[in-house]
């Protein structure tokens, strides 16, 4: 007799979806080998953070109610952001104060909604199988993780565990990227300014490889790397552990 | 209000802060100063987390029994010899030390460190009164002799540099002799101090705000690190202290365990070099202290925050940790929001006071990164609070046509998930071709606020959820 299989529902989020796929496979991979049954619903689009934060909450609740009904039959949901996560977990009850029934659901989604590190780490207690990059890398804390789920030491945990890879810290690894969703468009000299003290904490640890567990801030960074003709790589983490760093960097030409 | 509000043209006085270098060097300094000081005083305080949590509790408690503490303080001012006065506005606040002022026959007052007479605009009205208000805080006699505006509520001067400040001396101190050498901080300083001392021996009233106001004992505290609270309170006469109703706490316990938050909180001391406790006139065989003693309570709009969603924010003690650790307050300074309260706690705070009419943008203006409430040592959950401002702006359809309509459109597209699938699928690949083998953009449709300062990473191909299914997976 074995115990069965941890079911897990996989909500790649909109941003890996378009932008990353690689996100979402590596995800697949490192929640597969560690011994889960994974799904990815095929209806799923977005957290409904955009209308959340925007001030739309019937926007940000008709997206929760369609999330809810689609992953809350898994045992867990597993999310490769820390941003969609703290949405999830942090917000959604939130949402139906008053509903009695839809605010349980939400509750229990709640319960079982992990950002993919802290679920390995937190959650399952394991390491992922061994991988090798060889190089330094510098880890941003992305701001939802980080203050909303206390994810800090988990992706660092599994970080220790890559061969050849050695973490630089930068001097401020906790300071926001200035990506801030619909901020980095509609004051986007001042999330300029904000990245601009990112990239050069960056630059400033020597490292090849920032990592992080967010792609709306790796797209930022990434994005304001390439604009300076910076050559360092940007990846989620999640590439890295998965070992699926064939491909080109975000932002990176191909090959 | 003085200086004039100017929080709807917060983009471009952002622009224009963001293109002044000495600004930016300026504010550049808070790190080292106000942010390592903080981190180095917490670190060495074990108990700080379990001290927040009392600071909280202390206030929550408060503001449910608002009322009552209010009137145990009234009651125990008069007892001391005191007066308190009731405003329910910034008016009906400036009429009432006017009143003061001109039956103490005062021609010339002097102040302490104080955000709420900026709230009120109280020099400017002094002023066309006849009356002329003398700022003894170093930072605010500098901003003072600008005609500006403090743009920090701790340091109102931080975005002024030794040289701005020698020029200003040069030409208001014009009777000192032009030579002089005004190099040196320490020079500036010495400067400062024998033209204020001056102005403290002429002034008829002082007048100053209030950290603390203690219901057991009717005490007004200040907390200040030059010394120029207690001889703006001590010297004159009258005596005037102005605060805000929610600065009451119940006891002198607390304001003990508050203190050790604030100072840590502000600037990394441990307290502040001057805490002082003033509890109604000079008495008899007092060797100091002024004539009559007064206390202006004001409201303007804190009583209609109280039950609200925004309760939370009348636990905010202005120590400015938010301000300092806030990504978009370091990138502009605190003039660009155009308000009286900048950063965090000024986007949560002034809409209450000035009607969020008057305040688009600055709820919006923050990437909502959270560090400001992880600093904040009364916890208050300001990224919540500005969500609220949002909805509610939202709720007003104060939000721009364009957001609306963005946020509509992706709606419609998020809940119908085959339509998204097929948007997404074509977005992603024509983004691919249009970016060819250079895995990145330069520009790119609809995007124009992100490629103008960055690239933007194209996308892989296919979406996820294609790519998945091609691998026949569920």
């Amino acid at each position: 007799m074995t115990t069965p299989k941890p079911r897990v529902g996989l909500f790649v989020t909109c941003l890996v979806d378009f932008f990353r796929p690689t996100v979402g496979f590596s995800a697949v991979k490192l929640l597969e080998d560690a011994g889960c049954e994974v799904s990815v619903p095929a209806a799923q689009t977005c957290c409904g953070q955009p209308a959340y934060n925007s001030g739309d909450r019937a926007g940000a609740r008709s997206l929760a109610e369609q999330v809810i009904a689609l992953f809350e039959d898994f045992d867990h949901v597993v999310i490769p952001s820390g941003s969609c996560a703290g949405m999830i977990t942090t917000h959604y009850p939130s949402l139906f104060s008053g509903e009695p029934n839809w605010r349980l659901r939400a509750e229990r989604l709640a319960a079982k909604t992990h950002e993919l590190t802290s679920f390995l780490v937190d959650v399952l207690h394991i390491s992922p199988l061994p991988v090798t990059w060889e190089g330094t890398a510098t880890y941003h804390d992305s701001c939802s993780g980080l203050r909303e789920l206390g994810i800090k030491e988990q992706p660092r945990q599994l970080l220790s565990a890559v061969d050849g890879l050695a973490v630089k810290e930068m001097r401020d690894p906790e300071a926001c990227c200035g990506f801030g969703g619909a901020f980095c468009v509609k004051y986007d000299e001042i999330s300029n300014a904000i990245v601009e003290r990112k990239v050069a904490d960056v630059r400033a640890t020597g490292a090849d490889l920032l990592l992080s567990g967010d792609l709306g801030c790796l797209l930022n960074i990434a994005g304001k790397l390439k604009r300076e003709g910076s050559r360092v790589e940007v990846r989620h983490v999640a590439e890295v552990l998965a070992g699926m760093t064939s491909g080109p960097s975000i932002g990176e030409a191909r090959k | 209000m003085s200086g004039g509000l100017t929080s709807l043209s917060f983009p471009k006085n952002a622009q224009a802060a963001l293109a002044n270098p000495p600004l930016l060097k300026a504010i550049a300094h808070i790190e080292e100063t106000l942010v390592s000081g903080r981190r180095r005083a917490v670190d060495a305080l074990p108990e700080f987390e379990a001290l927040r949590d009392a600071g909280r509790d202390i206030k929550a408690h408060t503001l449910k029994h608002l009322d009552l503490y209010l009137e145990a303080f009234e009651k125990k001012v008069v007892e001391a010899g005191g007066f308190v006065h009731w405003a329910a506005d910034a008016a009906e606040a400036s009429r009432i030390i006017l009143d003061i002022c001109q039956s103490a026959g005062a021609r010339r007052v002097t102040k302490g460190k104080s955000m709420i007479t900026e709230e009120v605009g109280l020099n400017a009205f002094l002023q066309e009164n006849g009356i002329t208000p003398v700022e003894t805080d170093l930072g605010e006699y500098i901003i003072q002799l600008r005609g500006e505006t403090p743009s920090h509520i701790i340091a109102p001067a931080v975005h002024v540099n030794k040289e701005q400040v020698a020029a200003d001396f040069r030409r208001a101190h014009a009777d000192l002799d032009p030579a002089r050498n005004l190099d040196e901080p320490t020079s500036l300083l010495a400067e400062a101090r024998g033209v204020l001392r001056e102005r403290f021996l002429a002034a008829d009233v002082g007048i100053t705000g209030a950290n603390f106001l203690v219901a057991e004992t009717g005490s007004a505290v200040i907390v200040t690190n030059e010394g120029n609270g207690d001889l703006t309170q001590i010297l004159p006469k009258t005596h005037i202290v102005l605060a805000s109703i929610e600065k009451v706490v119940p006891t002198l316990e607390d304001v003990a365990t508050i203190m050790r938050l604030l100072a840590r909180s502000a600037t990394g001391q441990e307290m502040g070099v001057y805490t002082t406790f003033s509890t109604g006139p000079r008495r008899a065989g007092d060797p100091d202290g002024p004539e009559a003693f007064h206390v202006v309570l004001l409201d303007n709009g804190r009583s209609a925050m109280l039950g609200s969603e925004f309760e939370d924010m009348l636990r905010c003690i202005r120590c400015g940790a938010c301000i300092n650790h806030c990504p978009v307050y370091r990138s502009i300074g605190g003039h660009a929001y155009g308000s009286v309260y900048p950063g965090p706690m000024g986007s949560v705070l002034t809409p209450s006071l000035q009607g969020l009419e008057k305040s688009a943008h600055l709820a919006n203006a923050s990437t909502l990164c959270g560090r400001c409430e992880s600093v904040c040592p009364m916890r208050i959950p300001l990224p919540k609070m500005l969500r609220h401002w949002r909805e509610k702006e939202f709720e007003r359809h104060l939000t721009p046509k364009t957001a609306r309509f963005g946020l509509a459109a992706w709606r419609f597209l998020a809940v119908r998930p085959r339509l998204y699938g097929l948007v997404t699928r074509l977005g992603a690949w024509g983004l691919m071709r249009l970016a060819r083998r250079n895995g990145a953009l330069r520009q790119a449709p609809l995007a124009g606020g992100w490629t103008r300062w960055r690239d933007l990473p194209a996308p892989e191909g296919g979406t996820f959820r294609t790519e998945w299914a091609k691998r026949g997976r569920t």
